[in-house]
């Protein structure tokens, strides 16, 4: 299997007026294509500006982030715009649909910034049929219910076939019956069409549902475990030549060893 | 994406918000309207004027005493001697008809009404130099000169205010500062002018108004001559010779004659630079209100861009580049002041026309002028306006960044 994902040293400082902030402290890791993947981690561990780089809404302040085998660390704005469109999938926790126009419309909004001008009518009908909406194509959002809408934005995170699907608190928004649709839908995704799957999560119940977790604490990788098979093997390779700072990688590797087996 | 979604979307997301996009629009229809109806009614006003010099005749020019400013001292009189000296063929070939014309005013009166009227004493080729028509009656002739004859051709309004009406009044008695005259016809209405109304006149033979109307120190003086070109273009022509002879006879230095050839054209210059600042001042004043429908629309698509800041970042992540969103805001904000253009040029045409109901309401002879040339001008003017005030806004949402517009709450 060939890695989708490969994070090398990420630091992500950002500067909020005159302090320094380290989001992300040198953070390594593969993920295999068609790996499900759970992030984790409290609030300010750098979840969401990990979320954010592998989702190439934002570069790294240094470190390579390879994503489908393209270097996109280092890319313009515009042409993270474009990897963005053909490469990641986003699926939001409030949705994030246009309210205007109808599930149709918002399910093509990515092939059209993607330049298809032929047939995204039937495209977007189909990926609305695969998340079980096809009875509602012409409804808008305000038209439908939590889950409803959560499936649209499914719908339209893969229309695009993206090598990754960025799920950002998929079922924050929704109660756990429905939650579990949404997660239902996604695994089935997976196994379907092999697209890779990462979700950032607070909730224990959904990363039980992955193979394999990312955990952060204070922007270092805590742990990295569930069961995916290759990794307690791999990782400890991979994870040395990120030795800029010594003690970071050696929490690491020790955290990583502690939690494998859990 | 192509444009005709790009249009549609941004019709529709302008539809989304009606009533904004409503009160931002009615800026510029104000602009706009305000920009086409002033700039008719300048061109109105202009047509107007140069027509009315126009009526007086095209090849017409007007010698009269002394220069414009009146720095010349003494200036010898024009004389009858002068008139056919103009008269003269072989001397001046680009004159067509010379009339001698003498120019008071006097009361004309018929039973009780009496009126006030600019009583010219002419020879019969006065008519054809003015560009004067009859509706009835007779012109005066050779004939009325040569036995000062006391007979009488009325301007039209004149008739109007002592009959009540401006027909069937020829062979009536008038009296002119008390003598008796005889209405020999009525002139065709030739509309206000520059001089006062061209028909408020009382025309009556040459002779007649030398011996018993208009009397003058002696016996040929003129008052004005009134010269007829060959045509328009010799007018230059004309002038020209007519001071060469003028300036002999008078026997005055070079450049310091006591005596004033106008022309036509002359007075067609003074008016139409006279209006066309008034158009442009007008424009000017309207081009203002333009300017702050303009700023309006940046007003509200600044705000638009706030308010959809979380929208902009879903687009961005979904794949749109700087341009895709610059594209998106500069289209409605062009569509907001396209629209505005539109409905304004028909509000404006709309001014204009009511503009024209109240003018001949109110019996003036003006009409505002709509030209293609000043639609043209608003179109262009009111797209430029929304394009140039939605570069700011729209820059700015394309420059958001993803991560900072979807985090915007």
């Amino acid at each position: 299997m060939s890695n989708v994902i490969e994070v090398r040293d990420i630091v992500k400082t950002y500067q909020m007026g005159a302090v320094e902030v380290h989001a992300l402290r040198g953070v390594s890791f593969d993920i295999q294509k068609g790996e499900v993947v759970a992030i984790m981690g409290p609030s300010g561990s750098g979840k969401t500006t990990l979320m954010n780089m592998l989702g190439c809404l934002d570069r790294p302040t240094s470190g390579d982030y390879h994503l489908d085998g393209e270097l996109v660390s280092s890319l313009t704005d515009d042409q993270l715009a474009v990897i963005r469109n053909r490469k990641v999938g986003f699926v939001f926790q409030s949705f994030n649909l246009l309210s205007r126009v109808s599930s149709l419309a918002n399910v093509e909004l990515p092939l059209r910034y993607a330049g298809v001008r032929e047939g995204r009518r039937n495209l977007a009908r189909e990926a609305l049929e695969a998340v079980g909406l096809g009875d509602r194509v012409t409804h808008r959002p305000t038209e439908l219910s939590g889950g409803q809408q959560q499936r649209v934005a499914v719908a339209r995170a893969i229309i695009n076939n993206p090598s990754i699907i960025m799920a950002d608190e998929p079922t924050g928004n929704l109660d756990s019956k429905v939650g579990q649709e949404i997660m239902d839908l996604l695994l089935s995704l997976n196994k379907k069409r092999g697209t890779t799957l990462i979700i950032v999560t607070h909730d224990p119940t959904i990363s039980a549902q992955t193979e394999r977790v990312i955990r952060l604490i204070d922007g270092h990788l805590d742990e990295e475990s569930n069961g995916s098979k290759p990794k307690p093997r791999t990782n400890p390779v991979k994870r040395k030549p990120a030795k800029t700072s010594p003690e970071r990688s050696r929490r690491t590797r020790k955290d990583v060893g502690k939690g494998s087996e859990s | 994406m192509n444009l005709a979604q790009t249009i549609f979307e941004a019709l529709e997301s302008l539809n989304g918000n009606k009533m904004r996009s409503g009160l931002t629009v009615l800026g510029i229809v104000i602009g706009v309207a305000a920009v086409i109806a002033m700039l008719a009614v300048g061109r109105g006003a202009e047509a107007s004027i140069t027509g009315s010099i126009s009526g007086i005749g095209t090849n017409l020019l007007f010698v009269f005493r002394g220069d414009m400013n009146g720095s010349i001292r003494n200036p010898k009189p024009l004389t009858l001697g002068d008139v056919d000296a103009l008269a003269d063929k072989f001397a001046v070939p680009s004159v067509e008809a010379v009339a001698p014309a003498l120019q008071g005013s006097a009361v004309v009166s018929f039973g009780g009404e009496q009126v006030s009227a600019e009583l010219y004493g002419v020879t019969p080729e006065y008519f054809s130099a003015r560009n004067y028509l009859i509706t009835e009656g007779e012109y005066i002739v050779e004939e009325h000169l040569l036995g000062r004859a006391s007979v009488v051709l009325l301007g039209p309004d004149v008739a109007e205010e002592i009959f009540g009406h401006s027909d069937g009044v020829t062979g009536e008695t008038v009296r002119i500062e008390g003598q008796p005259f005889r209405v020999l016809g009525v002139l065709e209405s030739k509309g206000g002018g520059m001089f006062g109304s061209q028909d408020r006149v009382a025309v009556i033979p040459f002779t007649t108004a030398q011996a018993r109307l208009i009397r003058r120190s002696t016996n040929d003086r003129v008052d004005i001559i009134f010269i007829q070109a060959v045509d328009s273009e010799s007018v230059p022509q004309a002038s020209e010779e007519i001071a060469q002879i003028l300036r002999t006879r008078h026997r005055t230095p070079i450049g310091a004659d006591d005596f004033t050839v106008f022309t036509q054209e002359d007075m067609l210059n003074t008016a139409s630079s006279i209006t066309g600042i008034l158009t442009i001042f007008l424009g000017g004043i309207a081009a203002i209100s333009l300017l702050v429908g303009g700023i309006g629309i940046m007003n509200i698509m600044l705000v638009s861009v706030t308010e959809r800041t979380r929208e902009i970042g879903l687009r961005k992540a979904l794949g749109a580049r700087k341009r895709d969103i610059l594209i998106q805001f500069l289209t409605e904000s062009s569509l907001l002041s396209l629209i505005g253009g539109i409905v304004g040029i028909g509000f404006g045409w709309f001014i204009a026309f009511i503009v024209r109901q109240i003018a001949v309401a109110t019996g003036t002879d003006f009409s505002p002028v709509i030209g293609a040339d000043a639609i043209l001008l608003a179109t262009l003017f009111s797209a430029a306006v929304g394009l140039f005030f939605g570069i700011y806004p729209a820059s700015r949402a394309a420059n958001l960044e993803p991560v900072e517009a979807l985090r915007y709450e």
